[in-house]
């Protein structure tokens, strides 16, 4: 420690000072540096309470380096005046020396010398009166020796003006006696070195005590989007309860897939251009499975398979129509298809979480696109009890074990039940899913057999992570908006882990 | 979902009887909602207590009604279903009778077949109003106009006041500038052409316009000599209108749907009838040759075995009939005879009955139970190789952002330096603003709006995304198809192209893919990209393929996303690595 010698001297002083010092006072004293003072003062301060610092500035006339040399040498008008000889001297000449030009002007506003401009051989200075006194050199001989109060306020913006004084701020410590002050301190080691292992000196020193209060450093790292994280915990939850993932890499649909082989009339609100994205280019799917289509045309402007249908002019140009897709349940109508085709029937359980679009009006909840999630499953002989059934032990899964099940209406399933959970931070029922047996109308034209049902349920990903982690406003959490902030200190995802999620302000 | 207001005091007299707020709450609430509020609290609590001022202290029930439930959106047939729900009373039957005299009739011409085809009629005889039955009657015409009637597209309601009116009726389409009326709660008559131009600034009837504006013909309805009775879907003639003195009430439905319309005439027709002097009795117009009650047979083992429960069919007929769906055992024992009557136009297949058998078991009461499926879940191969890859890129000190599909044409185009046409991008034909236009065919202008965002954050900023773009492909059959992309940006004081460089090498080595020309291998070399600083740009080839490009962003493309600091960027398709 350089500064150990300057600490030991200061509690030395310290110990016989009546009250305290200041720094600076110590630092002219000992002929320091005045910051190895401080260096002292604040390592002592380190060590716990063995003395007191008090922070003060105080405002000091210094020198300049200029000034330095005027105090020790003299000012240049002084200088212009000494070097002038008797006889005089050629003012080319006189130019020439270091303090020439200004000393020049300054000895001729004082009137000690002059100029003669008839001489022979070109201007000639000559001294005017035989001694000077040299007040500016005295005035900064006083400063210098720390007596500036004695020059007057002009005297000093005069000298400061010529650059030779400047007013600096001194920051300086009133250090006084701690309550466990000591002279006698032993230099504690911050840390364990290589050295003091192999050499075993670790054992004779002391270590300086570690601040536990203080936060750690957070390591340097990447970090996963919070609701993709919960994305990965729902894809966990189906492939632990058996579900097969369903491709859903296609945000294009045709309404076909979307809303007809789902029995969604054409003139239902959804396909209006209001709630779904139309697309103008490519405008209109290129090929669709007509033999199917034309099932499908049957069942809803004629009827079959057991329904009345809905007994309007089913027209194709209609189901051409792309759009980006409303819900994954298009993706779902597209692997039942491909179930259907397979000879014999095998039952299957099927998954998706994929993005789907919205043509909404946008708030705080609402974004045109958003995650939804869908788990589907087609056996023989599946009934209502078995949907709640599962239900249950997905929502269990969830950590969410009070289920209620309300009627509601979907035109692609009946019965249809609304899921609701009872949330303990909101004290009340909230809405948690949808769920239902998928229409007769929907399964039996795409060739699945007629005592095979098929039960599904979906909710968004982006609700129950808002509720999950208190987001009130959903642009927090999903696109470009997203604070980095948050996904940089957003926890591990565990569902099932936690009593109940954070508070949150009131959302619902 | 519709919402349907009903008055608290007229639904309890309705219902012969009180029940404590509470128990009306839960016990009308199979739908959500249902708490009692004052028209004056919701006026107070949407515009402040001053508006409310003068506003009824009446309290309103506000009940969510399923959207195909056609016959619960009046008081009349929320009472009637809650009451037959309790078995306080036998589900009415409706009957159509032809008067004495002769029947009224409406003739419908060829010229309609271009404009909106369909027109059914019906005449409610010796009704009483009173000024709550009035009121709701024109309130279930504009609930019916708002839901079924796809905001008058379909069907179109006109009630009349019969006694002033004289048949038959003629429908038809005229020219604009040949039609001419006093429309409702006008004082003079207009031309048709007129009136679109009266109603542009109309805020309830200016949302209707659309449907026939433009047409070279509209529809119209007259009378035996020459009276308006009203110009379908926009407005009815003054001459004919309803008070609540009406006695004899003309119901006409035109639209584009015949079905829809024979629907929204039974609604009505079944919900007021029981203000008829012969209650739930009204004559019918010739045509309309059925007042549709239906029977279908479905067997009691289906709706058990399709519920999961195990009900007698006794009990499952019974629990139809409190449904509003008389039924009875026949046959063998296990069949049920189910009637289908004019109100429930929403049972269309034995499903729907099956439904309604669950819902008056009660959803709740069913017995949970796990099926049998044996099934192996296997992963979608294209997620399975994200989630891994996802998991990586953090493990490398990257942040994942989460950035929207949809974005504007210039964040994809103008802004890299692009033309559009150069994109293959899908374009959208209905945004409603520019965040909309197109689907994104890269990733990295979310990442960079993220960063613009995000600019208060410490530097550097490491991100990326895993996800799809979108880009027109006519291999496919919607013509479009999607590319899983990762991107990554980094963005400091220094490009850090190294960074991202390494970043490449990693991903690289975690795809087990060696660096070097030789098959199977990757390198990068030199190339073009106008989102990209000259020389600073590489492609990428892997295992023979170009799977994207490297480099240092243009100074441009950082400026035009809001950006100060240098930043590199890496973007590829992960599809050729499953």
């Amino acid at each position: 420690m350089a500064d150990g010698p300057v600490a030991e001297v200061l509690l030395r002083q310290l110990e016989a000072a009546d009250g305290g010092l200041d720094s600076a006072e110590l630092a002219a004293e000992l002929g320091v540096d005045h910051q190895a003072v401080v260096g002292a003062v604040k390592s002592l301060q380190a060590l716990g309470e063995i003395i007191e610092a008090e922070l003060r500035s105080t405002k000091r006339w210094e020198l300049t380096a200029e000034g330095e040399e005027i105090a020790r040498e003299g000012s240049h008008e002084a200088r212009v005046f000494h070097s002038i000889p008797r006889e005089g001297l050629a003012q080319s000449e006189l130019m020439r020396l270091p303090s020439g030009k200004v000393g020049f002007s300054k000895a001729m506003s004082n009137k000690w010398i002059r100029v003669d401009k008839s001489a022979a051989d070109g201007p000639r200075v000559f001294r005017v009166v035989d001694s000077v006194e040299d007040e500016v050199q005295r005035r900064l001989q006083l400063v210098q020796g720390g007596q500036a109060e004695k020059l007057g306020e002009k005297e000093r913006s005069e000298l400061r003006k010529r650059k030779l004084l400047t007013e600096v701020t001194l920051k300086t410590y009133w250090v006084s006696k701690g309550s466990t002050f000591s002279t006698n301190i032993s230099k504690q080691e911050t840390e364990l070195s290589p050295e003091m292992i192999s050499s075993g000196s670790w054992r004779d020193r002391p270590f300086k005590p570690y601040n536990f209060l203080a936060r750690g450093v957070l390591p340097d790292s990447g970090h996963l989007h919070p609701l993709l994280k919960v994305r990965t915990q729902f894809r966990q939850i189906f492939l632990e309860m058996g579900f097969t993932e369903m491709p859903t890499d296609n945000f294009i649909e045709s309404s076909f897939w979307n809303f007809d082989a789902l029995f969604q009339p054409q003139q239902h609100p959804a396909r209006d251009q209001h709630d779904t994205f139309f697309l103008r280019d490519p405008a209109e799917a290129l090929q669709l499975p007509m033999d199917y289509v034309h099932r499908v045309k049957r069942t809803h402007s004629q009827g079959g398979y057991g329904s009345q249908g809905y007994k309007y002019n089913w027209k194709l140009e209609e189901a051409r129509k792309n759009i980006l897709r409303t819900h994954t349940t298009s993706a779902s109508a597209r692997a039942l298809y491909r179930l259907a085709q397979k000879k014999p029937f095998t039952p299957a359980k099927y998954f998706s979480i994929d993005r789907v679009f919205r043509n909404e009006t946008l708030d705080a909840t609402h974004l045109a696109e958003f995650h939804q999630i869908e788990g589907v499953v087609a056996d023989h002989g599946l009934t209502l009890g078995h949907l709640m059934g599962i239900l249950r032990e997905f929502f269990t899964k969830l950590g969410i074990t009070q289920l209620r099940f309300k009627p509601a209406y979907n035109p692609y399933t009946e019965p249809s039940m609304e899921v609701f959970s009872y949330h303990q931070g909101l004290k009340k029922w909230v809405e948690v899913g949808n769920s239902g047996l998928f229409r007769p109308e929907m399964l039996l034209p795409m060739g699945l057999p007629e005592n095979v049902s098929v039960i599904a349920w979906g909710l968004s990903l982006e609700r129950p992570t808002m509720i999950k982690y208190g987001i009130n406003n959903i642009r927090e959490l999903v696109g470009h908006k997203v604070n980095l902030q948050m996904v940089y200190d957003s926890p591990l995802c565990r569902l099932d882990a936690e009593p109940g999620p954070p508070r949150t302000q009131g959302a619902a | 979902m519709p919402t349907v207001s009903v008055k608290r005091d007229l639904l309890f007299q309705a219902l012969g009887r009180n029940y404590s707020e509470c128990r009306a709450g839960s016990w009308l609430c199979v739908s959500r909602g249902g708490r009692g509020t004052s028209e004056k609290e919701i006026i107070s609590k949407e515009q402040g207590n001053e508006k409310a001022e003068g506003a009824s202290d009446v309290v309103l029930y506000k009940i969510d009604v399923p959207a195909n439930r056609y016959d619960l959106l009046c008081l009349e047939g929320l009472v009637r279903g809650l009451q037959v729900f309790k078995e306080r009373i036998k589900a009415p039957v409706y009957k159509r009778v032809t008067p004495n005299g002769e029947i009224q009739k409406l003739i419908i011409t060829e010229e309609t077949a271009k404009i909106r085809p369909y027109a059914v009629a019906a005449v409610l005889r010796n009704i009483k109003f009173t000024k709550d039955r009035y009121d709701s009657f024109i309130e279930l015409q504009e609930k019916l106009h708002q839901n079924i009637c796809r905001k008058r597209a379909l069907v179109a309601i006109g009630t009349h006041d019969l006694d002033t009116l004289s048949g038959p009726f003629t429908y038809t389409a005229k020219r604009p500038s040949d039609i001419k009326f006093k429309p409702l709660n006008k004082t003079k008559e207009y031309t048709a052409c007129e009136l679109m131009n009266i109603y542009k600034t109309d805020n309830h009837l200016k949302h209707y316009l659309h449907i026939i504006e433009n047409k070279p013909l509209y529809p119209v309805i007259y009378d035996s000599n020459g009276v308006v009775l009203s110009m379908p879907p926009v407005i009815n003639g003054n001459h004919s209108k309803i008070t609540v003195n009406t006695r004899n009430v003309f119901i006409e439905c035109t639209g584009t749907d015949f079905t829809k319309a024979k629907i929204v005439l039974d609604v009505i027709v079944t919900m007021f009838s029981e203000y008829c002097e012969n209650q739930f009795i009204f004559s019918n117009f010739f045509f309309l040759k059925e007042l549709a009650y239906r029977k279908e047979i479905v067997r009691a083992d289906l709706i058990n075995k399709k519920v999961g429960i195990r009900e007698t069919p006794e009990n499952i007929a019974k629990l139809l009939t409190r449904m509003y769906l008389k039924s009875e055992v026949i046959g063998d024992g296990n069949q049920i005879e189910i009637e289908i009557p004019p109100t429930r136009a929403d049972i269309i297949h034995a499903c729907d009955i099956v439904e309604d058998a669950a819902i008056a078991y009660g959803y709740n009461n069913i017995q949970m139970t796990l099926p049998k499926t044996y099934t192996i879940a296997n992963q979608f191969p294209l997620n399975k190789l994200t989630e891994l890859l996802r998991q990586d890129m953090a493990a490398a000190g990257f942040t994942e952002a989460l950035t929207f599909a949809l974005c504007s044409q210039e964040d994809i185009a103008d802004k890299l330096g692009l033309d559009i046409s150069a994109t293959k991008a899908v374009h959208i034909s209905n945004p409603k603003t520019a965040e909309f236009q197109v689907a994104r065919t890269t990733l990295l202008p979310g990442l960079l709006k993220t960063i613009a965002a995000n600019r208060k954050m410490p530097l550097p900023l490491k991100l990326f995304e895993i996800s799809d773009i979108v880009v027109k492909d006519s291999s496919r059959d919607v013509g479009a198809r999607n590319y899983r992309h990762l991107c990554a940006v980094y963005y400091n004081k220094n490009p850090g192209f190294e960074i991202i460089h390494g970043l490449l090498d990693r991903i690289m080595q975690l795809l087990n893919v060696p660096p070097g020309e030789k098959k199977g291998g990757y390198v990068i070399k030199a190339s073009e990209g106008s989102a990209f600083f000259p020389g600073r740009c590489a492609e990428i080839l892997a295992r023979g393929q170009s799977i994207g490009k490297l480099g240092v962003l243009h100074p441009d493309v950082i400026t035009k996303f809001e950006l100060t600091m240098p930043c590199s960027s890496l973007e590829i398709n992960i599809e050729p690595f499953l």
